[in-house]
């Protein structure tokens, strides 16, 4: 249970009802619809839709599987580039990935092939008998990932492939990272981020090991000694701080605290409702936690980020998903003081308007405020330094407080990798995560042979 | 508004849409709603010799493009499975309520002179306006010595004509088959035996699919098939062909020929007509999609011969044919280069894998620091082939332009090249 909320009430929508209205954002295609759809694809040679997916998937080839009616083959061609191609298919932002950069993205062609629709259709029809990849003889090389969100499961499952022992090293109960414990339920619905993993493990040569978290259970220092290589994947495990004074009462928490306990729940019904509330922020977080408050029945949503629209870190697309969950979206105001009801609790915010003078945000003297039963912050995920404390650990170059990396995810220290959220490499997005993983191990089995091969 | 009406081999009919001797043509009630709907005429199904042949079933099967639409048609339907009497009964009622359309009766009985002896006067009694004799039926008829069994022998093909011509005094339109070397052969022997007219194609030999789970080919009989006949928009460009080479043959000039095969369009039909038809049938069609399509296609073809200033039919007709030559009368010195327009290019790389697989890498695929690519041509590589333009999936997008390259008109029969040439 969430303390800091434990004030508030309970939805007043049964658990069905509310089962109900977190079901799957966008509906799986029908067979006929990814007929049609897929024959819309025009197969381009140097496709630009594939340069656009992070993860460089065949898409040209694996519409064309579809559309001859060989999903198993098209499966196959999505998994050998992005191993959780079923949950990229729903959590991409597909409108600034592969589908933005689509030919038929424009009016003339009327619109985009609906590639991450197709995608996910693929996937969730193909039936393997066994896992559709075989792993190489034994390498005898052991490799230590830390974290086993989409960029730590990647790259050990392209390990594996390769011959590798792997061991995950995860902090929290179940793996999946913030596909199990971040992304709105209802983009991944049901247990799906776990069917995923399962199959993901199908392919054998993986262990792994919960409850070991890195700057407590685990060092660096041993890892490195204990295994050929390290790839470190944790994330991004802390939320940035708002500054303001009374931070800490009652009815003011990280979104992302929020939104993990609402994907382990059972029954929604049980969880704290704020009615009026208030969210912080203007990324995916910050949409997401919005919206799913208004799925939960609170009547007074606003999202309140402190410059425009066009700034905003979610996509035009999550922004129309907002406001058709009657979301407010207000703009051009920034936190000012977090206002307190006579018992220490969260009863609104005081928020300083903006503007944009020569390029800088500057408050323009005015200030309102909204009442709340509750404000959650989701002004951006923020690296746990507490991980990187052990000596080995510290010499790690930083790039801001993120790990630095180069292209094939070396880090400063030979032998350890890095990929995903953790890095300053490329976007924070579950595909790109996942292409990290996969360049990550590609980079770590080059070198552990070349090494083989120079003895 | 342009005058759609005909007379095709003395045959007179409001405007040259008809229905093609098929199950739209086969009673009655198909017929009379065909005519509400405006179709010029019909001929009817094919009548044979009692007793009616009798069908199986499944019957038809489809090849089908990416979007299921039915690229063309196969059938293993006989001829009338109706007895002859209820036929020539309906075939003179109708006649008899819609004296101003077509009604042609289409025929099949065995090679054999007193056959057509008999079934002729029955025939001319319905008041109809002409025969159109069945040489092609590719399935079923011919493993009885009828329908392509004798369109595929030019002497038959004579003989028959002959007779009737001598037993009738109806216009006989021949039916000729496609399953054939050489379509003019089967014509020529039409013209010599008398015809008034040649009607094709009839339809092409084609298994269209197999199904892979129960090893059989489509359509399926219990756990058999059987080659059918194949109609439907991908024969058109076989027909055109065919009726192209009859159109150009100086030895039945003038023979007045009926076009059949993929027709489901004004288009398609302008086109039928400018390579020397009078009269056009429809079957596929009008399968697919009922009689209405009749009214687009009038609408249409009047429009656009209002627009190119054509009065009637014959001002157009036969206007394609003296631009049809053989391979050896075509200017070698004739050159088109494509063009991109890059405004309308979408970036889809197809005219360069295209060209770079499979013709003359001259298209350039230039990296953009954007991630895409910018595709031109390299113009001295290009020989005008049209692949890129045929691929391209955006209309319009690639010009072939003529080249002013200052040569003068040369065949290969004058080529210098040619070690055969025409000297002088
Ligand atoms: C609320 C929210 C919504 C999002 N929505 C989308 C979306 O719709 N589409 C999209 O593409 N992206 C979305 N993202 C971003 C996406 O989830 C991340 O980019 C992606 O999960 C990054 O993968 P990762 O493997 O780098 O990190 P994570 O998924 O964060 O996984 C890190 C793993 O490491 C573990 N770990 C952390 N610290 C330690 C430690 N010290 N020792 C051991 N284990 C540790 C964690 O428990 C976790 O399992 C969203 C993010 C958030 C927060
Ligand atoms: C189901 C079916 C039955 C046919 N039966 C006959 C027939 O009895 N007599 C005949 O001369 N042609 C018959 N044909 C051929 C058509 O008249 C026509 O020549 C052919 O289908 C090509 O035209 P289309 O492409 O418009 O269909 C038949 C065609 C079909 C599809
Ligand atoms: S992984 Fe994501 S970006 Fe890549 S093709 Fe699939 S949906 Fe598009
Ligand atoms: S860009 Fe669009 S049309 Fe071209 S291959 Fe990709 S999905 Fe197909
Ligand atoms: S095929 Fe057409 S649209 Fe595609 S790249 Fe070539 S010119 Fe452009």
């Amino acid at each position: 249970m969430i303390d800091t909320l434990s004030h508030l009430p309970r939805p007043h929508a049964g658990a069905v009802e509310l089962a109900d209205r977190f079901g799957d954002l966008a509906p799986p295609l029908t067979a006929r619809q990814a007929a049609l759809e897929s024959a819309r694809c025009l197969y381009c040679y140097d496709a630009p839709c594939v340069n656009a997916c992070p993860s460089e998937i065949d898409i040209p080839s694996f519409i064309r599987s579809i559309q001859q009616e060989n999903v198993q083959g098209a499966a196959q061609t999505i998994l050998s580039a992005n191993i959780l191609g079923g949950s990229c298919a729903r959590v991409c932002p597909t409108e600034v990935l592969c589908q933005q950069a689509c030919v038929r993205n424009n009016a003339e062609e009327c619109a985009p092939v609906l590639i991450g629709l197709l995608q996910r259709h693929a996937i969730d029809n193909a039936q393997f008998g066994e896992h559709p990849f075989q792993r190489a003889p034994a390498s005898g090389k052991r490799i230590a990932v830390v974290g086993a969100g989409p960029a730590g499961l990647s790259c050990a499952h392209r390990l594996a492939l390769y011959g590798h022992e792997v061991v995950i090293f995860e902090a929290r109960e179940k793996a999946g990272g913030l596909n199990e414990y971040g992304i709105a339920a209802y983009k991944l619905v049901d247990d799906f981020a776990q069917r995923e993993v399962e199959f993901l493990l199908q392919i054998g040569g993986i262990e792994i090991r919960h409850g070991h978290r890195l700057g407590v259970e685990l060092s660096l220092s041993l890892l490195r000694q204990q295994f050929d290589a390290v790839f470190l994947a944790i994330g991004l495990a802390a939320s940035k701080r708002l500054g303001l004074a009374d931070e800490q009462a009652p009815g003011l928490l990280a979104a992302t605290d929020y939104i993990r306990e609402l994907r382990q729940a059972d029954d929604l019904s049980q969880l704290p409702l704020a009615e009026r509330c208030i969210v912080l922020g203007a990324g995916n977080t910050a949409i997401d936690m919005a919206v799913q408050m208004s799925k939960l029945g609170a009547h007074d949503v606003n999202l309140v980020y402190r410059r425009g629209f066009a700034e905003m870190g979610a996509t035009e697309h999550e922004q129309a998903i907002a406001k058709a969950n009657q979301v407010r979206l207000l703009t051009w105001a920034q936190p000012q003081e977090v206002l307190l009801d006579d018992q220490g609790r969260v009863r609104g915010m005081r928020f300083a308007r903006t503007q944009q003078v020569d390029g800088r945000l500057q408050s323009t003297g005015e200030s309102f405020e909204l009442t709340a039963d509750a404000i959650f912050s989701a002004i951006g995920q923020a690296f746990d330094a507490s991980a990187l404390v052990d000596p080995l650990a510290r010499e790690l170059k930083r790039e801001g407080e993120r790990i630095w990396v180069d292209a094939t995810l070396r880090t400063s220290l030979p032998g350890v990798y890095a990929g995903g959220d953790c890095t300053a490499l490329g976007q924070d997005l579950t595909v790109q995560a996942v292409q990290h993983g996969k360049l990550a191990a590609e980079a770590i089995h080059s070198h552990l042979m070349s090494n083989v091969e120079a003895a | 508004m342009a005058d759609l009406s005909i007379e095709f081999a003395g045959i007179k009919a409001p405007n040259p849409f008809w229905l093609a001797s098929a199950p739209p043509t086969d009673k009655a009630y198909n017929v009379v709603r065909a005519f509400e709907a405006g179709w010029g005429g019909v001929v009817w199904k094919t009548l044979g010799e009692d007793p009616a042949a009798v069908n199986v079933s499944s019957r038809y099967s489809a090849h089908f493009g990416a979007n299921r639409e039915v690229l063309g048609f196969n059938n293993i339907e006989l001829i009338t499975d109706r007895s002859l009497e209820i036929n020539l009964r309906e075939i003179t009622q109708v006649k008899q309520a819609w004296p101003d359309r077509a009604l042609i009766v289409s025929l099949m009985v065995p090679c054999v002179e007193e056959s057509w002896k008999t079934i002729l006067p029955l025939v001319a009694a319905t008041g109809c306006d002409g025969i159109e004799l069945n040489f092609g039926c590719p399935h079923g008829m011919p493993e009885r010595g009828m329908g392509a069994a004798v369109g595929q022998v030019p002497e038959y093909v004579e003989r028959v004509t002959r007779w009737c011509k001598t037993y009738s005094s109806l216009p006989v339109i021949v039916k000729l088959t496609p399953n054939i070397t050489d379509i003019r052969t089967a014509a020529r022997a039409a013209y010599r035996g008398g015809a008034d007219a040649v009607s094709l194609i009839n339809t092409i030999n084609s298994i269209t699919s197999v199904d892979l789970e129960r090893m059989v080919a489509n359509p399926i009989v219990g756990s058999q098939s059987t080659h059918g006949g194949y109609c439907g928009s991908a024969v058109k460009p076989i027909a055109l062909n065919m009726v192209a080479e009859i159109a150009r043959d100086p030895e039945t000039r003038g023979l007045p020929i009926c076009g059949i095969g993929g027709i489901g369009s004004w288009r398609d039909a302008a086109e039928f007509v400018a390579l020397g038809c009078g009269a056009v049938q429809v079957c596929t069609a009008a399968m697919l999609h009922g009689f209405r399509i009749v009214e687009q296609m009038q609408d249409g073809l009047s429009r656009w011969m209002d627009s190119q200033g054509y009065q009637r039919l014959a001002d157009f007709s036969g206007k394609a044919v003296g631009n049809t030559t053989d391979w050896k009368y075509l200017d070698i010195n004739y050159q088109v280069i494509a063009r991109i327009d890059q405004d309308a290019c979408i970036g889809c790389g197809r005219c360069h894998i295209a060209c770079e697989d499979t013709s003359h890498q001259a298209i350039a695929s230039l990296a953009q620091a954007d991630g895409t690519h910018r595709y031109e041509v390299i113009d001295e590589e290009c020989v005008g082939c049209n692949l890129c333009q045929i691929t391209c999936p955006v209309q319009d997008c690639i010009e072939m332009l003529a080249q002013d390259n200052g040569k003068p008109f040369l065949d290969w029969q004058h080529d210098p090249r040619n070690p055969y040439r025409i000297a002088g």
